[in-house]
């Protein structure tokens, strides 16, 4: 922690700096190693947990293990069946995964902000980013997978011409002179879904840990009774955005799965 | 904004964890729930099978106890009947008997009375035979006069 006057701003950079390999610490090649770890820790976790119950699942009497699984698939299966009236089989395990993923990613942001990154202090790493979706490359990596996906079953759903037909004549009309606009609303359109869907989440989980670092900066804000008051409103303030963070890494995670439902189901309506 | 390889390495994560997900978790999970909300409809269904059959049941069983009813008054209506004729009949043999033994007993009365008489006319007989021998002062011969002797009992 940054213990005289002004090291809040380099607290702050400091937290705010990823973890990358020493070799290349610039370029495309500084892989966020922090950023990739927890992802993947947690989407180890999520397969190891789902799978294990989804292994012995059976019709009988559920376990709670199994009831809480059940609990999340078919919560998600009833978002999926609201707006997607169709094959589930892909949709819905997207929808589950992407739910579950991005909620464990999010839940990172409820650690103390200075808990992973103390205990990697320990072993000489010294910046550590725990909320990977509070990188812009996480949220942009899962939103462009969903793009591409997008397009796959606009293909799919419509034929090759069918969606060229569709990017040049909806929605104005199919008048030569409207192909043009059209297709550059459609493009528009199209690319806005990964960029919004990214730098949704992605702002909200940086701005929610920047709130937290923020408030831990009061713990180390002065000496004396001030410095105590100050501690003390940093408690306060802290589990306060604590709780209300908790909304916010639900929601979040539940509007990143609706828009991906939606978005895909929209590839397969036909305008 | 610092993109790098960190996002295509998550993209191919996160494909992997799309994949991994549709086949290995999504369909067991959907399997049994679906397997559990057959057999929970046909809980219900057995349930509501039941239901029925014990409504069924009650009814037959209520129309067997009618009927088993109906057959106890009747049985004990015949019974009463029969333990009536029962009774009628002894008190018929009861009278017959009494008539019997009373006609017996008066046979014997009137058959000691005339015996009686019989008696007490042969000595009235008599007597009048001795008055009259005493007041005629001889002998009367019974043999003689036996004919009269007799007219004279037959008519006390």
């Amino acid at each position: 922690m940054a213990s005289e006057s002004g090291g809040l701003t380099e607290y702050i950079q400091h937290h705010l700096t990823h973890l990358r390999p020493q070799a290349s610490p610039d370029g495309f090649w500084a892989v966020h190693i922090d950023s990739v770890t927890v992802s993947l820790v947690l989407g180890v976790l999520f397969c190891l947990l789902f799978w294990l119950k989804a292994r012995k699942a059976t019709a009988g009497v559920p376990g709670k293990g199994q009831a809480f699984v059940e609990l999340v698939l078919e919560f998600v299966d009833g978002q999926v069946k609201d707006v997607f009236h169709g094959d589930r089989r892909f949709l819905g395990p997207l929808a589950l995964t992407v739910f579950v993923w991005v909620f464990l990613m999010n839940a990172m942001d409820l650690l103390p902000v200075d808990l992973l990154p103390w205990i990697t202090e320990k072993f000489g790493v010294g910046h550590f980013r725990a909320v990977p979706t509070a990188d812009i490359n996480m949220t942009f990596a899962m939103s462009l997978t969903i793009f591409v996906l997008i397009i796959f079953y606009s293909f799919k759903a419509k034929g090759a011409g069918g969606y060229m037909h569709e990017l040049f004549t909806a929605p104005f009309g199919a008048h030569p002179l409207l192909w043009i606009p059209n297709f550059l609303l459609n493009v528009v359109e199209l690319l806005s879904k990964p960029v919004s869907l990214a730098m949704r989440l992605f702002g909200n989980m940086y701005a929610g840990e920047l709130v937290f670092m923020l408030i831990a900066g009061l713990f180390s804000a002065g000496a004396g009774v001030a410095g105590w008051a100050l501690y003390g409103a940093g408690i306060i303030g802290y589990t306060v955005w604590g709780l209300f963070h908790i909304l916010i890494i639900g929601i979040q995670a539940f509007i990143f799965m609706v828009l991906t439902i939606v978005y895909i189901s929209m590839a397969h309506d036909h305008h | 904004m610092d993109f790098n390889a960190t996002l295509i390495g998550e993209m191919i994560s996160f494909a992997i964890l799309i994949w991994f997900c549709v086949h290995f978790i999504w369909p067991h999970i959907n399997k049994a729930i679906e397997e559990r909300q057959i057999k929970i409809a046909e809980g219900l269904n057995a349930a509501e099978r039941a239901h029925a059959e014990l409504k069924d049941a009650d009814h037959k069983v209520a129309a067997e106890i009618k009927v088993a009813r109906q057959q106890a008054s009747e049985i004990i209506d015949k019974a009463q009947q029969q333990a009536n004729q029962i009774i009628d009949k002894a008190r018929g043999e009861a009278i017959t008997e009494i008539n019997r033994l009373k006609a017996s007993a008066q046979d014997d009365i009137a058959s000691m009375a005339q015996r009686a008489r019989d008696q007490l006319r042969e000595q009235v007989g008599a007597l009048a035979v001795q008055g009259a021998s005493k007041i005629v002062q001889r002998e009367v011969d019974a043999s003689t006069h036996k004919a009269l002797l007799d007219q004279l009992a037959a008519e006390i």
